[in-house]
């Protein structure tokens, strides 16, 4: 009885869990199909799945009418690089915010949280002047900065959670025998924190790749400019597109996103079995 | 714990000072003498950013001295960048938007007065209703260069089969006439559509404003001393009353397409479901890629009121920035992109109405096929949008009209109550703003 119960509920949750998958994807398989179909199925009534004949025009006009792989290029340039500092900044930080919780820490860790609460709009016309100061408008260089700034907070918020979650005892016993503090922290806490380093860097990338305001104010020159700004030539007044090239332009924008996280992934999992052995 | 902490640091400092060294350039200026100009585009279909880009590419070949910079910009996020642009004294030299977005950077300081800058040739050929739309106080801030009237596109087999007349510019429906023939375009059998017409109302107020003009609706009145205040006349009440009468009494309008942004009822149009949309000129071109082999369809001029076939516009502009220091090399720049040929070519990529008086009597322009000719013959028609330079406009038509009115299209409230909402609570709004 209790195997049949257990059986039947764990039927519902799958079941519940392909219902939720399908949810999920929903809004990229339609943008797929879309991608693949010809202007005249994309005025149908009635709307099929699965393209009646299927083109590739819809790319072939996108990549004639605005420089996608240029655009690719910039974001991944700027969402890599973003994703790589912020991570680097924030480790040794959210390391001293989670081991030394002073006062100080605290209303760190409330800074933090706060800063998250600030609008887009609210920040852009100081930044744009900062960043003009330095010269740093329409650079790659100045939106990384940006980014970096923007991520910051939250990569530390969460790398601090991953740090109080590696116990402190690990690090005591490898003091104990012998290990120096930087050899503690590269042999004993840093591969613990690995995953949550993953994770903190995925989170990185992909708010610098889908972001799209601050690449807008900041780069001026077509060949600077990101994807999702790119994605917005598009769009006309009121609400029209060029809907076929915009689905294929967002079908390949969202690959690297994708990919990335399909392989960051499993390292983020088989980082966590690693995390539990070892504690 | 410390050998972390002066990493951090010393990474920080580090990255600051490389990032500080890694400038990205700004443009806009004297190099040798040579006067660089950027000019941000919102052209967005492939015909009319060719067209621009040709013409930039034509200007810079004829003028070594003054060279152009094409900048793509979007409709989408225009107003927020312009106003980061202006705020941080990096704005594009030449400046493309839409006539209702300038007033707050006009007001603002940011567009140079155009008055002494545009040759007599480019005043003379644009009417003076049109440069109504860009003139705020004293001064002009953008030169109106292309418009488009809204307009009705029918299936023209279920018209035909109907056998209600087909109006034309020169004898339109009347607003009573049209919904009388939205209700023999509804139903089944030959002839019928599922619905007369769908109202693609997802933003509501500027189609109710603009097509208001027709039937004398104003709807903001300036008193004498320059304060706009919101009163609702009997001609105000026509447009929202046929619609809201299609929908809830005659159910000749599909409910559905309330919500709706234009392209969304292409498929009803094209399926046979909607005998007629209301749409901007422009959105023939969706018809044209979109519509499957064999469908017929007709472009229809809007119906007429008491003011016959006036109808709101806001038009495409061009401007300057106040901060450029090139206005005269940048107004020589316009004037060029906004001579007649060029501005017919502009027309045609957007499919769009020019201006231009020259430019609208081009051939090209009153073919009757995609339904040039009707919308020509609409333009002379075309106002200032009701709205165009009432400050505050922007939040009334957010926060009170905008909801207002969809909830009147839907039957959820009744006319007095959208009266009082669009009046009272507008006029609040507006109060704040003329303070």
């Amino acid at each position: 009885m209790s195997l049949r119960t257990s059986r039947s509920a764990r039927t519902g949750q799958y079941v519940a869990l392909l219902g939720y998958l399908v949810f999920l994807a929903f809004p990229f398989l339609w943008l797929i199909s879309t991608a693949f179909k010809p202007a005249r199925e994309l005025g149908s009534l009635h709307p099929t799945w699965i393209p009646e004949h299927p083109t590739l025009d819809n790319f072939r006009q996108a990549f004639d009418e605005q420089p996608l792989l240029q655009a690719a290029a910039n974001s991944l340039v700027a969402a890599l690089s973003a994703a790589l500092i912020a991570v680097v900044i924030a480790t040794p930080m959210a390391y001293v915010m989670a081991r030394h919780r002073t006062r100080l820490s605290a209303a760190a860790t409330g800074w933090v949280v706060v800063s998250q609460a600030f609008p887009f709009v609210l920040l852009i016309i100081p930044l744009f002047l900062i960043l003009k100061n330095l010269h740093l408008i329409n650079s790659l260089w100045g939106l990384i900065m940006v980014y970096v700034v923007w991520a910051l907070p939250f990569a530390l918020w969460m790398l601090v959670g991953y740090v109080r979650a590696v116990p402190p005892e690990l690090e005591e016993a490898a003091s104990v025998d012998g290990a120096s503090r930087l050899r503690t922290l590269v042999s004993v806490t840093i591969p613990l924190l690995a995953p949550g380093i993953v994770a903190t860097a995925l989170f990185a990338f992909i708010t610098a790749w889908n972001e799209f305001f601050f690449a807008l104010v900041l780069l001026k020159t077509p060949e600077k400019q990101t994807l999702p700004v790119v994605l917005t030539h598009f769009l006309g007044a009121e609400g029209a597109a060029e809907l076929g090239p915009l689905a294929a332009a967002a079908f390949l924008a969202t690959l690297p996103s994708l990919v990335l996280f399909a392989v960051i992934q499993r390292r983020i999992t088989g980082g966590m079995l690693a995390g539990a052995v070892k504690s | 714990m410390r050998p972390p902490v002066r990493t951090a640091a010393a990474a920080a400092t580090a990255l600051a000072l490389l990032l500080t060294g890694c400038s990205g350039g700004g443009g806009g200026t004297d190099t040798n003498g040579k006067i660089e100009l950027r000019f941000q585009s919102l052209a967005w279909q492939k015909e009319s950013v060719d067209a621009n880009k040709q013409l930039v590419k034509e200007w810079n070949a004829t003028h070594p001295d003054i060279q152009v910079e094409y900048v793509q910009g979007s409709w989408d996020s225009v107003h927020d960048q312009l106003l980061t642009s202006f705020e941080g004294d990096e704005a594009p030299d030449v400046i493309h938007d839409a006539s209702d977005d300038l007033a707050d950077f006009a007001y603002g300081g940011y567009l140079a007065d155009l008055r002494a800058l545009l040759p007599d040739r480019l005043t003379a050929d644009i009417p003076e209703q049109s440069w109504r739309t860009t003139t705020f106080g004293d001064g002009v801030y953008g030169v109106p260069f292309l418009q488009e009237p809204r307009v009705l596109i029918a299936n023209t087999k279920i018209l035909k089969a109907s056998g209600v007349r087909i109006p034309t510019p020169a004898n339109p429906w009347s607003w009573d006439e049209f919904r009388q023939v939205t209700k023999e375009l509804t139903g089944k059998g030959k002839g019928k559509a599922t619905y007369g017409i769908a109202w693609p109302l997802k933003e509501p107020v500027s189609v109710t404003l603009n097509l208001g003009l027709s039937s004398g609706g104003q709807l903001f009145h300036r008193g004498a001393d320059g304060k706009v205040t919101i009163r609702l006349d009997e001609g105000d009440q026509v447009v929202p009353g046929t619609i809201r009468d299609q929908v809830d009494t005659d159910h000749s309008a599909a409910r559905t397409a309330l919500g709706m942004g234009g392209s969304d009822t292409l498929p009803g149009l094209f399926g046979g479901r909607y005998a007629m949309v209301p749409l901007g000129f422009s959105y023939r071109q969706q018809v044209v890629e979109q519509a499957p082999e064999g469908f017929e369809w007709k472009v229809l001029p809007a119906p007429a009121g008491s003011d016959g076939l006036a109808q709101g516009v806001s038009p495409q502009t061009l401007s300057v920035a106040e901060s450029s220091p090139h206005k005269k090399a940048a107004a020589q720049f316009i004037d060029f992109l906004l001579r007649p040929p060029n501005m017919v070519r502009l027309a045609e990529g957007d499919w769009m109405l020019p201006t231009g008086t020259a430019a609208l009597a081009d051939p090209a322009l009153h073919t009757t096929e995609n339904g040039w000719a009707t919308g020509a013959a609409l333009a002379k028609g075309l106002r200032s949008a009701p709205a165009q330079s009432v400050r505050g406009y922007p939040e009334w038509k957010d926060k009170v009209a905008t909801p207002a009115l969809q909830e009147y299209y839907s039957g959820a409230i009744g006319r007095d109550e959208l009266n009082r909402r669009l009046v009272d609570d507008g006029n609040r709004v507006l109060a704040r703003y003329q303070r």
